[in-house]
């Protein structure tokens, strides 16, 4: 891992910290006494205060899934190089989309 | 013989890190697609939710939380020793972490069953 | 009542070979080197093995013993094969084997080099001698990282280098860390890029077992978070330029 990426690594790690913790607790807060979709929408629905929140967390993870494989991808496997750094930087891409339109559905819905 | 570098509390906590995040990075893609059901409307995302009833589905998203929390904690303990430029007691730290997880997943365990 | 003898299995040939079984006569207060010792003289000339002052002080000794890599000189028997236990002696791991215990410590002296773990003077000597208390913080950083002796043991124990053969691995970034707290040292920048590539710091994932197992009670893993830090305010503060 570069400087660079260490960078981006270990900040997105300290932001997922206090959005991970966050999460958690809402979760064992929300599925007391079952879970509806009713539910998360009413909480989530129009709510600035959390797609702000969740955005953050999406665009953290974005970063941090993908270098954290790389590690593991460049030490188990015999894969690295370029071909390895565009396949992730690919699934980041992939992550941001896909977990920016998870933010957006449970905001508009 | 296994090797003792794989007998150390580090080693053990490296490899479950390493392994929760991989289980994390899998599943996260599906959870936002699930979540994007709601696009479809609310009552997408509740034919979707109706499978979490299942005993197995629920089993897995107690490892999946329980996962979270081990990434999370073990995580900050990389931060702590890499940051805040302390000499660790491992045995004691990596026993708090696993504290915090059970805590974590049974309280998920039990308000979900 | 202690047994009479010990059965000894030790790796024979190089990166292909086979362990090979030698029984010697428990003795009292018997270190790792004593059994190797008495079975290349009594037993087995051809047994290649490496050791020099035998009193802890120069690491040639290092090899890994049931598992572990360790000193033979300072291992009692007792306490790595208590009771009727067996020994099992092969060549540090991570580096190429010359011949049965010995290792080729080439490529760990190289890594050594590639970290800049050497001191820079600069172009111009210093004037003077320099001043350097010993309660500073950045010389107290050195001197808990300063008596690495090139042993060889945190290399072997180190699952990083293991799995990534580029890696430089704890004692050379240790060492690398002690000039980097060095005030004299001009050489900072260079050092810093040295360590900073997909093979430097950033690999440590924090296992620990340099720190468990070196003899000379150094902690690699927090020498190496030094440098960690170093490259990361640096990184900050050139991406803020």
């Amino acid at each position: 891992m570069t400087a660079a990426l260490f960078l981006a690594h270990r900040i997105s790690a300290m932001v997922l910290a206090l959005a991970v913790a966050v999460h958690l607790a809402t979760i064992l807060y929300a599925i007391r006494g079952g879970l509806t979709a009713a539910d998360i929408l009413a909480r989530t629905h129009g709510n600035i205060g959390f797609f702000a929140f969740y955005s953050a967390f999406v665009a953290a993870v974005a970063f941090h899934a993908p270098i954290g494989l790389r590690n593991v991808i460049r030490e188990w496997t015999p894969w690295r190089g370029p071909s390895l750094d565009a396949v992730l930087a690919a699934v980041a891409v992939a992550l941001l989309v896909l977990g920016m339109r998870a933010v957006i559905a449970v905001y508009v819905a | 013989m296994m090797r003792a570098s794989h007998r150390q509390p580090g080693y053990v906590a490296a490899l479950l890190h390493r392994l929760s995040g991989i289980a994390l990075a899998i599943f996260l893609p599906l959870h936002f697609l699930a979540l994007a059901t709601a696009l479809n409307g609310a009552a997408a995302l509740d034919s979707f939710l109706a499978i979490t009833h299942a005993p197995l589905v629920k089993a897995s998203e107690c490892l999946l939380v329980a996962a979270l929390a081990t990434h999370m904690t073990l995580g900050l303990r990389i931060l702590a020793v890499e940051f805040l430029n302390i000499r660790e007691r491992t045995v004691a730290v990596l026993t708090g972490c696993a504290a915090a997880v059970c805590a974590v997943g049974l309280a998920f365990l039990l308000n979900v069953v | 009542m202690r047994p009479e003898t010990l059965n000894v299995e030790v790796w024979r040939g190089g990166e292909r070979g086979a362990f090979q079984s030698f029984t010697v006569p428990r003795r009292q207060n018997q270190t790792v080197l004593d059994v190797v010792t008495e079975i290349q003289r009594e037993q087995d000339p051809t047994l290649a093995y490496r050791f020099a002052c035998r009193v802890g002080m120069c690491g040639s000794c290092a090899m890994v013993v049931n598992g572990r890599p360790r000193w033979t000189c300072r291992t009692r028997v007792s306490e790595a094969a208590p009771a009727d236990g067996a020994l099992r002696l092969e060549p540090l791991r991570n580096f190429t084997i010359v011949k049965d215990l010995a290792v080729d410590m080439a490529q760990f002296f190289d890594k050594w080099r590639d970290a800049h773990g050497y001191f820079e003077p600069g172009a111009r000597p210093a004037a003077d001698f320099a001043t350097v208390p010993p309660a500073t913080p950045a010389r107290q950083a050195a001197d808990v990282a300063i008596e690495c002796i090139g042993c060889g043991v945190c290399y072997s124990a180190c699952d990083v280098v293991a799995w990534d053969e580029d890696y430089l691995g704890p004692a050379a970034l240790n060492r690398a860390w002690t000039l980097v707290n060095d005030v004299r040292d001009a050489g900072q920048a260079a050092r810093l890029a040295a360590v900073a590539g997909d093979d430097g710091c950033q690999c440590c994932h924090t296992h620990m077992s340099c720190t468990s197992f070196c003899p000379k009670a150094i902690a690699p893993t927090y020498s190496i978070a030094g440098l960690k830090r170093s490259l990361f305010w640096q990184a900050l503060k050139g991406g803020a330029r």
